[in-house]
């Protein structure tokens, strides 16, 4: 098996749901699996990280890229683009992998973060993600989020949360892969 | 879904000597139905450099990789640290069709990350899934992500698809840089069951 399950965290009301421990040069590729994640509100759905000499998931800058395609249940609405209110250049904040999931109560967002060799000294921290959810309004949507965190300390620590209220429910599931 | 580690055919630093080519040539057949080679921090040794891989067939096997046709898609989303230029677009240089196109490399290797930056801190990651590679009846498909980024600052996501137009088995595989040498990296093979 070479897709080693580390750790687990199951939300519940939960404003954060962050790991702090187990990121590290054991492997070189981490992939953390979101199930369900249910919003309190309507949110976004993001990550940060923490750096070895940062704290607050506040200064880790990331260039990233957004695209997604959609459609709706009915009358059908289909897309596929470029979301660039939703990437960052060189920004601080938490990355949105998922604009608006919705908060009725079968909605929730789940997917694939994979982070490269978050230990590495020499690099810049490459990521992606594939978030699928349904969007207000009863779009089936799908995220595609990639890009570097460009700080060439160690990464151990990461964080996720909806941009706004509490992460209602769900699981994520941190493995590494080796 | 369950990942078993095959082999690591890469895994040097820039402290290590650059490699011009990595061959996996075992541990691709029909044990597993796909495969997955995972390839992190690949650091080419020269500015502007275009990591791609291409497959010998059954019949060609310690052969030159140059045989097998590809016809195959290439789209990326990018953006730049400041932040000019951001998009997402189909480019119609790295894809290919019966391995012609208007940028195809020697061999008709695919194109997975193009000008990658020598910077210290430049690389690129991804992976990428083969399919079936030992069937003897279908053409072999192919999907990759990649992450990577570009000399001057801008950032790559790509995604590249596309099939070997090859109905015998394709044992092996090479990756290189388009031109210059792999410094630095990791690959690792996978069989997914």
């Amino acid at each position: 098996m070479a897709l080693i399950h580390i750790a687990s965290v199951t939300a519940s009301a939960s404003a954060t749901v962050s790991f702090t421990t187990g990121i590290d040069a054991t492997y070189n590729e981490y992939q953390f699996h979101f199930v369900n994640m249910h919003p309190a509100s309507y949110g976004d759905w993001t990550f940060q990280v923490n750096a070895t000499d940062g704290a607050d998931y506040n200064d880790s800058l990331i260039t990233s890229t957004h695209f997604k395609t959609y459609n709706r249940e009915a009358p059908a609405d289909t897309f596929l683009g470029y979301m660039a209110g939703h990437d960052q250049a060189q920004g601080a904040a938490y990355q949105i992998m998922f604009n608006g999931v919705d908060n009725a109560a079968d909605s929730g967002c789940s997917g694939v973060l994979t982070l490269y060799a978050p230990s590495s000294t020499t690099y810049v921290k490459h990521f992606t993600s594939r978030v699928q959810s349904i969007h207000g309004g009863n779009y089936s949507q799908n995220a595609f989020v990639a890009g570097y965190i460009n700080d060439t300390t160690a990464i151990d620590e990461i964080s996720f949360k909806f941009h706004s209220g509490n992460i209602d429910a769900g699981t994520i599931h941190m493995y590494g892969v080796g | 879904m369950a990942l078993t580690l095959i082999s690591t055919p890469l895994d040097i630093t820039t402290a290590d000597t650059a490699v011009a080519t990595v061959d996996i040539t075992s541990g691709i057949d029909g044990t597993y139905d796909s495969y997955e080679f995972h390839f992190v921090n690949m650091h080419p040794s020269i500015d502007n450099a275009e990591f791609q891989f291409q497959v010998n067939a059954s019949n060609d096997t310690g052969g030159d990789f140059t045989s097998s046709l590809i016809t195959s898609t290439f789209f990326n989303a990018y953006n730049r640290e400041g932040n000019e230029g951001a998009g997402l677009a189909y480019d119609t240089y790295y894809d290919q069709a019966q391995s012609g196109g208007s940028s195809v490399f020697t061999g008709g290797f695919q194109l997975l990350a193009r000008y990658i930056g020598l910077d210290d801190d430049q690389c690129c990651s991804g992976v990428l899934t083969l399919y079936a590679p030992s069937s003897t009846t279908y053409v072999k498909h192919f999907t990759a992500t990649v992450s990577s980024t570009y000399k001057t600052e801008y950032y790559f996501n790509n995604y590249i698809a596309g099939y070997i137009n090859q109905t015998l088995a394709t044992p092996e595989i090479r990756f290189k840089m388009g031109s210059g040498n792999i410094d630095a990296g990791t690959i690792k093979m996978f069989g997914v069951s």
